[in-house]
């Protein structure tokens, strides 16, 4: 029941911010001038802080994504699927903290 | 707490539309497993969002014909993945007229972003 409510709020936010960045890559043929003051919102602190939620969110939704994929295909697999849920949340934090740190380190640089 | 099995979208019976929505689903997914994860490496990890100017992506990254068919697909990918995963949503939680009038908007929606996102692949100037 988590692994689907995280599934489904993190899917929809990825959704939403799929259709905003449609939008703004737009903007770099319609209106450069507006596209790099857009991206100047998404290079300071509070943007990196929102890009760092939205990769937890799409990290999270890729890796259970997988999860499901992996027991719908091949239903078999399905007995694994605590192991599996362990898998997810090992990679997740394994590899999601260094990443988090890399888009978020700029901040404390440009707070010295 | 692991008791997603219950949760899961039980694959469709027969050969219909809906089991064709629900395989796009994840071969997409695998896709875009490789492709999104790729695509936000790429601008998080390797380059910085504060290097990625419109001058820089007219001139580096779309200046590689590649890169832009790469883009282009990905487009499509994301937008059949997200808007079919948002019909699903609906479908849980809106009944008769109001859910075929939001999945109607859900479909126009996404076809708004094909010819926006495709509109700037194909016509923003090589360098």
């Amino acid at each position: 029941m988590l692994a689907w409510a995280f599934h489904r709020i993190s899917g929809i936010a990825v959704w939403a911010f799929v259709i905003l960045h449609v939008i703004d890559i737009y903007l770099v043929g319609g209106n450069p001038d507006a596209y790099n003051e857009l991206l100047q919102i998404y290079a300071s602190p509070p943007g990196r802080v929102m890009e760092t939620l939205l990769g937890a969110a799409l990290f999270y939704h890729a890796l259970n994504g997988m999860r499901i994929v992996v027991m719908d295909l091949w239903p078999a697999l399905t007995a694994y699927h605590r192991q599996l849920w362990r898998i997810v949340w090992i990679t997740f934090f394994a590899l999601g903290l260094p990443g988090a740190y890399i888009i978020l380190k700029p901040i404390w640089e440009l707070a010295k | 707490m692991s008791s997603a099995p219950r949760a899961r979208q039980p694959r469709p019976a027969g050969r219909g539309r809906e089991l064709t929505f629900w395989l796009l689903t994840r071969y997409s997914a695998v896709a875009l497993f490789v492709l999104a994860l790729a695509h936000f490496s790429m601008t998080h990890f390797i380059y910085d969002p504060a290097d990625q100017t419109a001058e820089w992506i007219t001139q580096m990254r779309w200046n590689s014909l590649a890169l832009r068919l790469l883009d282009w697909s990905m487009l499509f990918i994301v937008l059949i993945h997200s808007f079919l995963g948002m019909r699903t949503v609906v479908q849980d939680y809106l009944k008769g007229t109001a859910q075929h009038v939001v999945i109607t908007l859900l479909w126009i929606l996404a076809a708004a972003l094909v010819v926006l996102g495709s509109n700037v692949v194909l016509t923003l100037p090589l360098k």
